[in-house]
């Protein structure tokens, strides 16, 4: 007797909002970056190399001293007191106005945006976001079944008036967004930061309209030159229109994953229901370890090591993207962040990626951060995880499957090809 | 002792593959009482395998430089005995191009089809001759690169446009292509060979899409198996010996799976891996195991033909 078997037994009574999560051969060809050959620029990730062993190895000493059955227990699902405290002090010097009883501690700052949908987003909801957004977003947003509406950028950030005309075209259909998602400070993927200016009239237009933004700013601390501008919950000026999502991933490590968000108190107490079903709290080790460390004297010389550091492979990546790429594709230095966002007109970055793996470097098609499926001809690139070195081969081995791939896609088209003469 | 190595891993596109199938044979291993080394295949390989003067090597490297007879090649040189098809079979099989050319040859059905390479388009101008071979073979078409397992690559095209970019994205992933004949609401079988002997048939029956492609393969749940496969005792039987055919003809030996496709009454070979998939969700140990044999015991029947090697 023939018997029909699927594998998953269980596949027809999963949840309908994880009915569409599926993995896909793009992630699993990615799994040679995993070879030493490769050379990935496609990772957001930290140079943690560069973190001493030493400090490490105090802070916990230092925990394990004084707090060992505190950072072993249970803690309050708002965060331990002193992370908060440690949290409104980092932001301080930041300008974004927080004090403990609007911080909520998490797993991550990708935690805060998985709260944020799961409390605010309706299946269908309208959420705004920038195109390209940053990419790990976008499962989250698919997991609540969010309708996103990108809004395009340029050098300056998201276009205002852009926002304002899809604003009023939802206002012609009925429908209010329920948040606007950004990325003010070093955009991921694009790498801009959103003018001051913009930012005014982003606060602005966002209060008239009562439309709460979700302000997402891992990278603001790693400027490489210019002024800070001031945050989006700074110019929003205490009047509850922002939740500020903030991380120490990038500024010290993601290993620990502690991020956090600060916003109205009401808002914070809806998160923070959440949040006690997820996971109870975040890890009081890691939050007394994230805690010490920037409150104490070794952070601000880090930060500078490592800003320094992300300075010189920023320049190391643009030089040789100048050199290496072809003379149209565009892309502008970005000012901090990890990340130089490529676009090679015509070229599919779809198409590339199996190309560029064979050929032993990696990167992250610009179709990761659209919920669309735009974004086929950019490619994100990331410059603070490999040496200066490697990301000078990268491009290089970037700048050579490019140049294959054009001609070929030249060659496709040449002019002499006649369908005229096809029966089909 | 670590009497066997698992080959596994390296630069290929189907490495993910390759890493699932070596983490069940490794555990496979050790309920047969071996104590396998597992090598994620790089520049010390050779070193690696030197060294420790293993007895066997199990091969669960899939795609270039694991299924292509380059990774056999290298064992035949160390003195190496390995599991499945031997260098000349491998290189034959992997290469869909050279395969499709042997089974013409021989008489046995695959579908119609052109080639081209990278270099024929880009500096002879082969681009020109695409409408010639629509016309020669139809659409739909089906785009594959040559030298790729898994479905990596694969696009089916239905009019000029799509086969442009189907010919993009092959291309990405080998520098030879083969475009054949789509055959539009074909069946798609396979019949595992084990030692010169088929096993039960499975059909895979991918929900909502077109093709058996990539995610319809590893994806628990998109696609719907049938063992042994719902067909007729008449053309069960010609698939069986389509499949032992073209088996013999290529000289495969240990386990191999021979992809068909069933296309009205008509059946074609469409792929012949020799380094077939073992994960969970792979269509071999499917088919052992209607068969009554267990995943180790399929792991044994693999593994020992090289240990008397």
């Amino acid at each position: 007797m023939p018997t029909a078997t699927n594998l998953d037994p269980y596949d027809d009574r999963y949840a309908a909002r994880v009915a569409g999560l599926r993995s896909s051969a793009m992630r699993d060809l990615m799994s040679v970056i995993g070879r030493p050959e490769v050379i990935s620029l496609a990772g957001g990730l930290p140079y943690t190399q560069a973190f001493p062993p030493d400090v490490l190895v105090e802070l916990t000493a230092a925990v394990a001293a004084d707090a060992t059955a505190q950072a072993l227990q249970y803690g309050p699902t708002e965060g331990l007191a002193e992370a908060r405290e440690a949290i409104c002090g980092l932001l301080a010097g930041q300008g974004v106005p927080a004090v403990p009883e609007h911080v909520l501690v998490t797993t991550g700052g990708q935690q805060v945006l998985d709260l944020v949908c799961r409390t605010f987003i309706d299946p269908g909801d309208v959420v705004i976001a920038e195109g390209p957004t940053y990419p790990g977003m976008l499962p989250t947003l698919g997991a609540y079944d969010a309708d996103v509406r990108h809004i395009p950028m340029d050098g300056d950030g998201m276009l205002i008036d852009a926002l304002q005309t899809e604003l009023e075209r939802l206002d012609a259909a009925g429908r209010r967004p329920k948040l606007i998602y950004t990325i003010p400070s070093f955009q991921n993927p694009a790498g801009v930061s959103l003018s001051l200016e913009r930012r005014r009239a982003l606060v602005e237009l966002a209060a008239r309209r009562q439309i709460l933004i979700v302000e997402d700013d891992p990278y603001s601390r790693l400027r490489f030159e210019g002024e800070p501008l001031p945050s989006l919950a700074e110019l929003d000026a205490g009047r509850g229109g922002v939740i500020h999502v903030g991380t120490f991933s990038k500024i010290l490590a993601p290993g620990l994953r502690i991020g956090f968000a600060v916003a109205p108190a009401a808002i914070v107490a809806k998160l923070n229901l959440a949040k006690q079903g997820i996971d109870l709290c975040s890890s009081p080790l890691a939050q007394m370890l994230a805690s010490r460390f920037v409150e104490g004297p070794r952070f601000a010389p880090y930060l500078e090591t490592m800003v320094d550091l992300y300075r010189e492979r920023r320049d190391v990546m643009v030089a040789a993207l100048h050199e290496h790429l072809p003379a149209d594709a565009a892309f502008s230095p970005p000012a901090g962040g990890l990340f130089v966002w490529v676009t090679v007109p015509g070229v599919s970055a779809g198409a590339l990626l199996p190309r560029a793996l064979q050929a032993d470097v990696a990167f992250v098609p610009g179709t990761a951060a659209f919920f669309d499926g735009r974004g086929d001809e950019s490619m994100r690139l990331n410059f603070s995880a490999v040496t200066s070195e490697r990301i000078e081969e990268g491009v290089r081995r970037l700048g050579r499957v490019v140049a294959e791939q054009r001609t070929l896609e030249r060659s496709l088209r040449s002019p002499g090809r006649s369908w005229q003469t096809s029966a089909s | 002792m670590a009497d066997v190595c698992v080959l596994t891993g390296g630069r290929s596109l189907e490495r993910t593959v390759s890493l699932r199938s070596a983490a069940r044979v490794e555990r496979a291993l050790r309920e047969l009482g071996h104590a396998p080394d597992v090598i994620d295949i790089g520049p010390d390989l050779v070193g690696r395998l030197r060294d420790r003067g293993y007895g066997a090597a199990f091969i669960c490297a899939h795609g270039r430089g694991g299924e292509d007879g380059t990774l056999q090649e290298l064992c035949e040189l160390l003195g190496l005995p390995y599991t499945g098809s031997g260098v000349s079979a491998s290189a034959r099989c992997f290469d869909k191009l050279l395969l499709k050319h042997e089974l013409d040859a021989a008489g046995l059905p695959t579908p119609e089809f052109v080639s081209f390479s990278q270099e024929t388009v880009n500096e002879l101008g082969a681009a020109e001759a695409l409408p010639a071979a629509v016309d020669r073979l139809g659409m739909p078409l089906i785009v594959k690169p040559a030298r790729m397992g898994s479905a990596l690559g694969i696009g089916v095209a239905h009019n000029e446009s799509e086969l442009d970019r189907a010919l993009l994205n092959a291309f990405s992933y080998d520098h030879k292509v083969v475009v054949e004949r789509f055959l539009a609401d074909a069946r798609d079988l396979a019949v595992g060979v084990l030692d010169g002997s088929p096993l039960p048939i499975v059909e895979a029956t991918p929900s909502g899409r077109e093709l058996f492609d990539f995610d319809a393969r590893y994806t628990p749940g998109l696609t719907q198996f049938t063992v042994p496969a719902d067909l007729s005792d008449d053309l069960a039987a010609a698939a069986w010996e389509l499949a032992l055919q073209a088996a013999a003809l290529l000289g495969v030996r240990g386990a191999a799976r021979v992809d068909l496709v069933l296309a009205g009454d008509d059946l074609w070979v469409i792929d012949l891996p020799t380094v077939p998939g073992l994960t969970e969700t792979s269509l071999l140990p499917m088919a052992a195991e209607a068969a009554g044999i267990s995943f180790t015991g399929l792991v044994a029947s693999m593994l020992d033909p090289a240990l008397i090697d």
